[in-house]
């Protein structure tokens, strides 16, 4: 059980207001672990600070690699990539241009266009777009989107940030399955980060519970799920 | 909210030093009396030069430092002014004091004016709108169907107004109290301004137009009231550098005119009062010292032209934007700020007041 | 009817010129949503660059090879050096700093150089193209040197794949580093392009109207102008509106107001564009859904 990302001690700031307090984290190869909490918890931080977007302290180790001084770019081109809140798409380039980005930091052209079929397996929906502004896509489109681009950099691990947001129950549902799929064929970790905690504990193995900036419990999900004062205590149900 | 109540509103400790300040301003000309020195009525006209500037900084600094707007065409309005005042005395005799007031009515007209089509722009299309006007204004002062008003290429020769017997003053210290006269009034003019609820109106849209639209204040008719405002000021300015020069041409006023008005303003300070003055010296100094640092560049460096002023404001804009962004004034609050910051943990501590302009050219960053 | 094909023939020259300044300025717009007031003055000294290479002797190609070259890299060298540090400061901050170099530039090339306008040799022979004086080779070639410019620059914007990492890093900067793009070397490439495509326009027009240092300020105007009538965040739309300006301005200088008020019509121009179609004719109207 090797870990593929370990985070030691990470404290985190926006400005000078601190968010996260000296957080421990440790994701395991090919697991899916959710990061779950109340609004304000910290979670987005988090993913923020792992990828160097804001200022923070502490060490974050990749497979074994130290990269809390790398920039927010080298990291991804390490394999960490990340699917932000609010889907982050570039809304004035086509489809096409979005995923075909990725042919800017990989040598291997040839694998990389096999990798866009590939990502047009998974979405369909995308390839019927694929010349379309995506700025008119719609919010699930956009997430679907949001998940290929991350997928055509080839990671290791993968970010999520609220996938399921502002998207309907069924858009949500595809989705997850989806997620599903990639982490059992691709081989891609994730760490996702989710306000519908139902929903995250169903595709996690392992989860962290944040409550302003600090883990308050984390364990196999089945624990978490089962467990009714944890539920009811944070997070709501 | 806590950026808009301004540290000097609140510091009654400045009121005395700004007192003191003026009175002895005004009783600098009285060294003349005692002292034998021939350049003495040149210092007279360097200081009238230094309150000019002055009063054009603070011009600038009202739409720039407390409105949040941006321009770097009020070389026009201030051209705009000075050929008021000179088409006034030259065409119509009117005597010099009563040509300020009409050059700044006019300035202000134009620059409301101005403001309307400004109220659409932000930031750096605001800048492109107003460096265009400082480019073509000498051209259009050119102008030949105008040229029996403006003087054409070779601009209007002016009198120097001739003081009355009775003051004993020479021609040089009269100026320098018209001069002073008017910067104190205008300080006190913009003062008051930015005390009053008006005021803190102009303040609120340079922090967050949009807060301040929800709030009921009519941003438009702020946004262009307070350009009117800036440009008539600057257009007294204008009027009181024909006057002082007895000079009017159109390659006076020129984009080097408005640069160095923007030097003016960032030296001294965004939002800053006394900044404004800070500035208007500087200036001069800078325009007065830039033969002597040409010519110790051409000796050290072996250069075989001279080192033009407009190069030396080149190089310190840059070296204060990373140094010192909020200029002199901004310098010395954030050292009392130092000093004294420890006791008080207050959000609007003083060092917020001199504005780092925001996003939109006007926005404050609350202090840590 | 002479006459008038003369200025057509003459605004389009100009109008070339004035669409590789309006190219330059789109290009660091688009990259950094700034607006380069520098971008005049940055061209005016690359042109003396070359002249002083062809001063020295050294054959004009080679001139131009070299002084386009310097540029680049001087562009590169100013967004990482000195604009970097100030990359999250404020509007005015920045519009300072152009300032600061636009007086830099220009005061440098007069300190340098003098300020006694010089002759600056042209690539393309002084022969007029169909014998009647109409248009002129060099005409023609300023106008093909632009075009070929522009298709190079569409080309490389469009179909490869680092104009399309530079456009995603213009636009989002964020979303790009998510995607591995390092995007502060991707604003640097925006400006050495910008730079190098200012030199070629000042190297363009400098035999026409003669090299001193105030050689660009006004046509630093007519590029703005003409990025504001193409649309300033596009590129063709950008030289579109550089040629419109240009013939707009020798028709309007000829037959209407005279030529002592062009720049105040640059002004008009600039005014009225910004007020009533901020956009550019051709610019695009980008949907977002929220």
């Amino acid at each position: 059980m090797s870990a593929l990302l370990q985070v030691k001690g990470m404290s985190a700031w926006y400005g000078a207001i601190r968010a996260l307090y000296e957080l421990d984290l440790s994701i395991e190869k090919g697991g899916v672990t959710a990061l779950l909490g109340a609004n304000g918890a910290g979670k987005t931080t988090t993913l923020r600070a792992i990828c160097n977007m804001i200022r923070r302290s502490g060490n974050t180790i990749l497979d074994g690699t130290d990269i809390t001084r790398r920039s927010t770019e080298d990291i991804v081109r390490m394999g960490v990539a990340h699917v932000p809140e609010g889907r982050g798409t570039f809304v004035a380039l086509t489809v096409e241009e979005n995923l075909k980005l990725a042919f800017h930091i990989r040598r291997d052209h040839a694998e990389a266009r096999r990798d866009m079929d590939l990502v047009f397996e998974y979405f369909p929906r995308l390839k019927e777009r694929i010349r379309q502004q995506a700025g008119t896509l719609s919010g699930g489109e956009q997430q679907m989107l949001a998940i290929a681009r991350a997928l055509m950099i080839r990671p290791r691990l993968m970010l999520l940030d609220e996938p399921s947001f502002g998207l309907a129950p069924l858009v949500v549902q595809e989705i997850f399955r989806i997620l599903r799929r990639i982490n059992a064929e691709e081989h891609v970790s994730m760490l996702i980060v989710e306000q519908n905690a139902a929903l995250a504990l169903d595709l996690a193995d392992h989860v962290y519970l944040l409550e302003t900036g600090s883990v308050v419990t984390s364990g196999p999900s089945a624990m978490v799920q089962n467990d009714e004062t944890l539920r009811k205590a944070y997070l709501g149900y | 909210m806590a950026a808009i109540v301004n540290g000097w509103a609140m510091k009654k400790g400045f009121g005395l030093v700004a007192i003191i300040f003026w009175i002895v301003l005004a009783l600098l000309p009285m060294v003349g009396l005692i002292t034998e020195d021939p350049s003495f009525e040149y210092y007279m006209f360097m200081g009238q030069s230094m309150l000019i500037y002055a009063i054009a900084v603070l011009g600038l600094n009202l739409l720039i430092g407390f409105n949040g707007q941006i321009s770097l065409g009020h070389s026009a309005f201030f051209a705009l002014g000075a050929y008021t005042a000179a088409i006034l005395m030259t065409f119509g005799g009117w005597p010099f004091w009563a040509t300020l007031p009409v050059a700044g009515a006019v300035c202000f007209g134009a620059g409301f004016l101005f403001g309307f089509p400004a109220l659409k722009l932000e930031g750096h299309y605001l800048a492109l709108a107003t460096f265009t006007l400082a480019i073509a204004v000498p051209q259009l002062l050119k102008y030949k169907p105008i040229a029996p008003w403006t003087g054409g290429v070779g601009g209007v020769l002016l009198d120097k107004p001739e003081p009355p017997e009775w003051l004993g003053l020479s021609v040089d210290q009269y100026l320098y109290y018209l001069c002073l006269i008017v910067a104190i009034l205008m300080f006190w003019l913009v003062f008051n301004l930015l005390r009053s609820r008006s005021g803190l109106a102009m303040m609120a849209i340079r922090d967050h137009a949009m807060a301040a639209g929800t709030m009921g204040v009519d941003t438009a008719l702020y946004k262009t009231v307070t350009f009117g405002i800036s440009a008539g000021i600057t257009g007294v300015a204008g009027g009181l550098s024909a006057i002082t020069i007895a000079y009017v041409a159109p390659d006076s006023f020129t984009l080097q005119l408005a640069i160095s008005f923007l030097v003016g303003l960032v030296v001294g300070g965004l939002a800053s009062l006394p900044g404004c003055l800070i500035g208007g010296a500087f200036i001069v100094l800078v325009q007065n010292s830039a033969q002597s640092i040409s010519d110790w560049m051409k000796t050290t460096f072996a250069l075989r032209y001279d080192v033009p002023a407009w190069a030396i404001y080149g190089v310190l804009l840059l070296l204060l934007m990373y140094v010192m962004p909020t200029g002199v004034m901004g310098g010395i609050t954030a050292l009392r700020q130092k000093i004294s910051g420890r006791r008080t943990t207050r959000v609007n501590a003083p060092s917020s007041t001199v504005v780092r302009p925001g996003k939109t050219a006007g926005e404050t960053t609350p202090a840590a | 009817m002479d006459f008038f094909v003369q200025q057509i023939a003459a605004g389009l020259t100009s109008g070339a010129i004035y669409a590789c300044v309006a190219l330059g300025l789109v290009m660091i717009y688009v990259s950094t949503d700034h607006i380069n007031f520098a971008q005049g003055e940055m061209a005016m000294f690359a042109t003396y660059l070359a002249w002083a290479m062809i001063d020295a002797g050294l054959p004009y190609w080679v001139a131009f090879g070299l002084t386009v070259a310097i540029a680049f890299g001087g562009g590169l060298f100013i967004q990482r050096v000195v604009l970097k540090p100030l990359e999250n400061a404020p509007v005015l901050a920045l519009v300072v700093c152009f300032i600061a170099l636009l007086s830099i530039f220009n005061a440098l090339a007069g300190m340098i150089w003098s300020y006694t306008i010089k002759q600056f040799p042209s690539p393309f022979p002084a022969r007029d193209i169909f014998g009647n004086g109409l248009v002129s080779v060099q005409q023609l070639g300023v106008v093909a040197v632009t075009l070929i410019m522009l298709g190079a620059l569409t080309v490389f914007f469009r179909y490869t794949t680092l104009g399309l990492a530079m456009r995603a890093a213009a636009q989002n900067a964020t979303s790009a580093r998510l995607m591995g793009v390092r995007v502060s070397w991707m604003l640097a490439l925006g400006w050495g392009l910008a730079a190098a495509i200012g030199a070629i326009a000042g190297m363009l027009v400098a035999p026409i109207v003669f090299l001193d240092p105030n050689m660009m300020t006004g046509i630093l105007v007519y590029g703005f102008a003409g990025a504001l009538v193409g649309g300033i965040g596009n590129p063709m739309g950008a030289v579109a509106g550089g040629f419109i300006v240009g013939v707009l301005e020798n028709l309007v200088g000829s037959y209407v107001i005279g030529n002592e008020l062009k720049l105040t019509f640059a002004l008009i121009v600039v005014i009225g564009v910004l007020l009533l179609k901020p956009a550019g004719i051709f610019g695009r109207v980008i949907v977002k859904r929220v």
